[in-house]
C-alpha cells in the first residue's frame, strides 16, 4: 500500500499578517515557513500506519505543488519520515489548480491511499482534498478523525455534524484529515534531517490549468471597541450590561 | 436561470442555519434577478419543506431515493450537480459545515465551478462576482473573484440574518437518476448526539481555558451556559488534558465558530485560538491577568478568579430570567 500525504507551505501559525502592494499580496517579510498543522498531524498519522506491520503500508510520499522557494518545507517532511516526494513546479494559483495538478501527477504514480488537510491555515480553502478526489473520480471522506488498515481495509472515523461514523471506502480513495487524527506532531531526528538529503524529490512541470478563483485584495477584519471592565466584586453588572448595552441575551 | 440552496437535514428537520442559507439565498437571487430554488436530500416531510418558504423559499426541490441515505460525497455531488444543471443554477449556495466541506470542492470540480468557501457577507459584486472570505484563520478577509459561469460559495454559520419573507412555498419531487455504483462508503458504526445544542449551531458559546485549573471546576461554567442556553467549548490544553471532550476544543485546529455572544473564562487569547472564535459579534473574558491578550479583543472585561466570577454570573443571569 502506498500513501500520498498532500502538504501545504503556510506561514507559522502565531504570524500577524501585513499585506502590500495595495493590500493585494502578502507581505512575506520576516514570515516562518511552515507545512500546514492538519498536514503535519496527516504526515505523523501516515507514519505511524508505516511503523504498524499489519498495516501493510510501503512508502509515505508528500506531495506538493509550489516554486522553489517552499523546498525546505519539503525537506522537512523527508526528515519527519517520508521516503520521498514530489513537487510540481507552478505558484499554486488556487485550489481548483493545485488538485487539479496533484490529480495529474496521482494518476501516473498511482496512491492508494491519500491524505489532504482540511484546510491550510493561509486561505481557509477546505477544498484541495474533494477537489482531487473528484478529479481522480475516486471517493473521499472528510473531516476523518481517525484511519486505521484492518486486514488491509481501512476504516475511518468521520465527524458529521452532531455525531461521528465509523466507514469505509474502496481504495484508492482521499481522506481529509482534521483533529483527532495524530495527538502531537512527529519531529525530525536528526538520522532524519541528516538522511533527508539525500531522499528523491521528483520534480514536475505544470500542466495546463486555469484557475477559477482569484484574491482582488484583502482587508483585516475591523477593530474591535475598546474592552470596558467591570469590577469583579460586582460582577452581576456583565450581565445587565450584555442585556441592556449590548442587548445579545 | 436560478440560485440554488442545498438544506441539509438533521433527521428530516431543518434547523436555523438551513433557513439561514435560504434567506441569504434569496438576497443573491435579488441581487442576481432571478429566482431561488432549494434543494432537500434524503426523507423531510411536506410540512418540514414548507417552512423554509417562511425565508423565502419559493420552489423546493426534494430528492429522495435509496441511496442518498448515507453521506457518500460522490452521490450528493450527483445529486446537486444534475439539479443545478437541470434549474440552470448561477449560484449554488451550501453550508460551510461538514457536510458542505465534503461536497461542495466536488461539485466545484463536477461542474467546473469556482468555489469561495468560509463566506460571510452577500457578494461585495455581481459583475466581477466578489465574495468576502474568511482568510489566514480570521486575521484577515480576502475579496475573492470567481469567474465561472456557476459559482459555489459555502456560507459561514451564523454569518447572515435570517429574513423573513412569507410565502407558499410549491414542493416537487425530483426523479433524477442516480448512479447506484457512485455509493461507496459503507457505514460500520454510527454514534449521534441527540438533543444536545451543538456547538457550531450556539448564538452563545461559555468557554473554558486553562485558568478553569482542573476538570473539577467545570460545576459552574457549565451552569452558566445552561442558565444562559448556551453551549460550552474550551481551549485545546483542556481538551488535551481531557478536561472536557474534543468535540469542544475552538480554534486554528478545533471548531470555528461565530457566535453572537462568546465568553472566554481563564483563556489567555493565544492567535491559534482567536483563529476558531475571532468572528464572534461580541466577546466577554475573564481572566486574573489583565494583560492578557484576550482582552485585546473582548468588549467586556473582569479582571478576577474564574472560579469566584463564574457564581455571581450564574446568580445574575437567574436573577434575570425571573
Ligand atoms: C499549530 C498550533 C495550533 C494550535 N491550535 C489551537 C487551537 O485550535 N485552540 C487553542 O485554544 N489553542 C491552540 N493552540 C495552542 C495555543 O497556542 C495556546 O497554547 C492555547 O490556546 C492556550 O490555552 P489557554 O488559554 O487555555 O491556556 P493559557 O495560555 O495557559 O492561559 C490560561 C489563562 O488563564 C488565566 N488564569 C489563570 N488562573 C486563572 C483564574 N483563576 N481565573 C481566571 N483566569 C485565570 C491566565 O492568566 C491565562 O491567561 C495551538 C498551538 C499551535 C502551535
Amino acid at each position: 500500500m502506498k500513501i500520498l500525504v498532500c502538504i501545504s507551505n503556510v506561514p507559522d501559525t502565531t504570524t500577524k499578517v501585513k499585506f502590500v502592494d495595495s493590500d493585494t499580496k502578502l507581505d512575506t517579510t520576516g514570515i516562518q515557513w511552515v507545512i500546514n498543522p492538519w498536514d503535519e498531524l496527516s504526515l505523523t498519522r501516515a507514519l505511524e500506519l508505516k511503523d504498524d506491520p499489519s498495516a501493510g503500508v510501503k512508502s509515505v510520499t508528500v506531495a506538493h505543488v509550489g516554486l522553489p522557494a517552499s523546498e525546505p518545507t519539503i525537506r522537512k517532511a523527508l526528515a519527519i519520515g517520508a521516503d520521498d516526494a514530489f513537487r510540481v513546479n507552478a505558484a499554486p494559483a488556487d485550489s481548483y489548480f493545485v488538485a487539479a495538478q496533484l490529480a495529474a501527477v496521482i494518476r501516473k504514480e498511482q496512491y492508494d491511499v491519500i491524505l489532504c488537510g482540511i484546510e491550510s491555515s493561509d486561505y481557509n480553502g477546505s477544498m484541495t482534498g474533494g477537489m482531487v478526489a473528484e478529479f481522480l473520480g475516486i471517493p473521499s471522506v472528510s473531516a476523518v478523525s481517525d484511519i486505521k488498515i484492518e486486514n488491509g481495509s481501512p476504516l475511518l472515523t468521520r465527524e458529521i455534524d452532531g455525531g461521528r461514523e465509523i466507514v469505509t471506502v474502496p481504495m484508492p480513495f482521499v481522506a481529509i484529515v482534521q483533529k483527532g487524527i495524530a495527538k502531537e506532531p512527529r519531529i525530525a531526528s536528526m538520522r532524519g534531517i541528516m538522511t533527508s538529503r539525500t531522499k528523491p524529490v521528483r520534480l514536475y512541470e505544470p500542466e495546463a490549468e486555469e484557475p477559477l478563483t482569484g484574491i482582488k485584495v484583502y482587508e483585516k477584519p475591523s477593530p474591535r471597541a475598546a474592552c470596558k471592565f467591570i469590577d469583579p466584586e460586582n460582577a452581576g453588572q456583565l450581565i445587565t450590561l450584555l442585556q441592556n448595552e449590548a442587548k445579545i441575551i | 436561470m436560478s440560485v440554488l440552496v442545498y438544506t441539509q437535514n438533521w433527521d428530516g428537520r431543518f434547523k436555523k442555519s438551513s433557513f439561514e442559507l435560504v434567506s441569504y439565498g434569496s438576497k443573491v437571487a435579488e441581487m442576481l434577478n432571478t429566482s431561488l430554488v432549494c434543494l432537500s436530500v434524503g426523507a423531510v416531510s411536506d410540512e418540514e419543506l414548507k417552512k423554509l418558504g417562511n425565508w423565502g423559499g419559493k420552489r423546493i426541490i426534494r430528492v429522495d431515493n435509496d441511496y442518498c441515505k448515507v453521506l457518500d460525497n460522490q452521490v450528493y455531488t450527483d445529486i446537486i450537480a444534475q439539479i443545478a444543471l437541470k434549474e440552470d443554477a448561477r449560484v449554488v449556495i451550501m453550508s460551510d459545515n461538514s457536510e458542505g466541506k465534503a461536497v461542495a470542492p466536488r461539485l466545484s470540480v463536477r461542474l467546473k465551478a469556482g468555489m469561495a468557501s468560509g463566506v460571510s457577507k452577500l457578494p461585495l459584486s455581481v459583475n466581477p462576482f466578489t465574495l468576502y472570505k474568511r482568510t489566514y484563520s480570521g486575521n484577515a478577509f480576502a475579496h475573492m473573484v470567481v469567474n465561472t459561469d456557476i459559482k459555489i460559495i459555502t456560507l459561514s454559520q451564523n454569518s447572515f440574518d435570517l429574513v423573513e419573507t412569507p410565502n407558499n412555498a410549491v414542493i416537487e419531487t425530483s426523479n433524477i437518476t442516480v448512479d447506484g455504483s457512485l455509493v461507496r462508503t459503507v457505514v460500520k458504526e454510527s454514534q449521534k448526539q441527540t438533543g444536545k445544542l451543538l456547538l457550531t449551531d450556539a448564538e452563545i458559546v461559555v468557554s473554558g481555558g486553562r485558568g478553569m485549573k482542573s476538570a473539577d471546576n467545570w460545576g459552574p461554567l457549565v451552569e452558566l451556559a445552561g442558565a444562559l442556553g448556551a453551549a460550552t467549548a474550551c481551549s485545546r490544553p483542556v481538551s488535551d488534558e481531557g478536561w472536557r471532550s474534543h468535540e469542544e476544543h475552538t480554534g486554528q485546529t478545533g471548531k470555528v465558530i461565530a457566535p453572537n455572544l462568546y465568553i472566554a473564562v481563564g483563556i489567555s487569547g493565544a492567535t491559534q485560538h482567536l483563529a476558531g472564535v475571532s468572528s464572534s459579534k461580541y466577546i466577554v473574558a475573564v481572566n486574573t491577568d489583565k494583560d492578557a491578550p484576550i482582552f485585546e479583543v473582548a468588549q467586556y472585561g473582569i479582571v478576577g478568579d474564574a472560579l469566584k466570577v463564574l457564581p455571581k454570573l450564574v446568580e445574575a443571569v437567574k436573577e434575570l430570567k425571573k
